[in-house]
């Protein structure tokens, strides 16, 4: 792995952004205006928006990193720029690496802005501490970059690229415990929530939230957040292949 | 094309694609410091010799060897530049941010960015966005991408494909420059008008190559004026 391929590449996806003013404003943006949403939308029964905002703090990087990868990484696959930087001196890992590096900045951005929003403005309640969510926020962005960048070797199109979102996410959304708490559903889903990524990270978002010590529980959360990001990371990096047929 | 050793060499290679043979059993060299001109038609297969040559082709059987060592080989990364057809940069940047990152990647010293620029002379529309240039621009751009190390081995595919005649004569220009400062070429193209700016010739048709020889050879061996005519002579058709 080299330190100059990984800095330029992040570097080089960030200039990408930037670039693109108005998938920045949307990427930062968005979540702010759901956030908000949400806490309009159960005026009535407070107790939901103090249950769900610490969460989907962490979860909309996810969600977003997730589709951002995926047609990123599909470009740089149907415009040849990747066959184009297999045949450099650059180690699949400088390539992923960068990614990670230009990804965990915008979930850091978008992290700090909604925890801002909901705490400062929205009077959201972090019993534990609101840095340590933006931490997850992180882990939660590599997450969904790893399980994009994996995803994305799927898909032919852009079109296909983006209904991985709602045939991947959207269950796990569904699953994590964010709309039902998960002792309260079927016996086989609430199974399948444990194998499902995005339950840990609802988990450990929950517990920060619920209390300020940071129990083994949610390191073992992260533990396996990581672990998980790891595993597609693999995955998705054994798809980028140098030779094609 | 004894003249000079090989810097590519090619021994039966065979290639499938989608269920079909592309490449049956090619054989052919390379000459160090020239200009080899590698023509057929399209469909042919000189894209996929590419591929196989720069390393990212998947090949069923046979061996490429580049500068002597295995095509793909990570010692070869720096020193062999590839130009697809399709210009592959990144079209949401500008022409310099695409070349500062590629000169990063290939710990390109930064003055080679500006020279490079020069070299395909886009200059002027360094600074926009390469989604916002003419399909002739994205290729010089993709090109100087090529140029930013110095590459001791060029392989170009269809580099000039579309271009404005006096910057074609440009371009060739350049290449002969480079060919003159020691850089092996090899240059793909359906135009057989192109041959005339090339040393030697590979012609190709339905992955198999007709004849491989210096152009003056080949023109004499075959008696023909043109290496158009030269093609049609080898497939026996025409006059």
């Amino acid at each position: 792995m080299s330190p100059r391929v990984v800095l330029a590449t992040g570097r080089r996806v960030l200039l990408q952004l930037r670039g693109d003013p108005r998938t920045l404003a949307l990427l930062l943006l968005v979540p702010c205006v759901l956030e908000a949403l949400i806490k309009w939308v159960f005026e009535g029964t407070p107790v939901v928006f103090q249950r769900v905002g610490v969460p989907l703090v962490g979860i909309f990087p996810l969600i977003s990193m997730f589709l951002v990868t995926s047609i990123a990484m599909l470009r740089e696959r149907t415009t040849g720029t990747l066959e184009r930087l297999m045949t450099m001196p650059l180690a699949k890992l400088d390539l992923l690496a960068g990614y990670g590096l230009a990804f965990a900045a915008m979930a850091t951005l978008q992290a700090v802005l909604v925890s801002f929003l909901a705490v400062g403005l929205l009077g959201l309640e972090v019993a534990g501490s609101t840095p340590l969510v933006v931490v997850f926020a992180v882990l939660n962005a590599m997450l969904g970059m790893a399980l994009g960048l994996f995803l994305s070797a799927f898909a032919r199109t852009e079109f296909q690229a983006v209904q991985f979102m709602p045939a991947f996410l959207l269950p796990q959304i569904l699953l994590c415990g964010l709309l039902v708490p998960r002792d309260q559903m079927a016996r086989p889903l609430e199974l399948i929530s444990y194998l499902l990524p995005m339950t840990y990270a609802y988990d450990a978002l929950s517990r920060v939230a619920a209390s300020s010590m940071v129990t083994a529980e949610v390191w073992r959360d992260a533990v396996i957040l990581l672990g998980a990001t790891a595993l597609s990371l693999a995955l998705g990096a054994a798809t980028l292949r140098r030779r094609t047929p | 094309m004894a003249v000079s050793e090989a810097a590519i060499s090619i021994r039966d290679l065979v290639v499938d694609r989608g269920g079909h043979r592309v490449l049956d059993g090619v054989s052919a060299e390379v000459a160090a410091g020239r200009i080899t001109g590698l023509l057929g038609p399209s469909g042919c297969g000189k894209s996929t010799l590419m591929r196989s040559i720069v390393g990212v082709q998947i090949v069923a059987s046979g061996r490429v060897d580049v500068l002597g060592l295995p095509a793909g080989s990570r010692g070869l990364r720096s020193e062999v530049g590839y130009v697809t057809q399709a210009p592959s940069v990144y079209l949401d940047l500008s022409t310099r941010q695409n070349l500062d990152y590629f000169a990063r990647v290939l710990d390109a010293p930064d003055q080679r960015v500006a020279e490079s620029i020069e070299s395909v002379a886009m200059a002027d529309s360094a600074d926009s966005p390469v989604g916002n240039l003419s399909g002739g621009q994205r290729a010089r751009v993709s090109l100087a991408t090529a140029l930013l190390s110095r590459p001791r081995v060029l392989v170009l595919d269809e580099p000039t494909v579309g271009l404005d005649p006096v910057l074609r004569g440009e371009l060739w220009a350049g290449f002969r420059d480079l060919a003159d400062a020691d850089t092996t070429l090899l240059v793909s193209s359906h135009v057989m008008d192109e041959a005339d700016h090339c040393d030697d010739i590979v012609l190709m048709r339905d992955g198999a190559i007709l004849a491989a020889k210096a152009r003056e050879q080949l023109l004499a061996e075959t008696g023909a004026d043109g290496v158009e005519q030269a093609f049609l002579r080898l497939v026996g058709a025409g006059s």
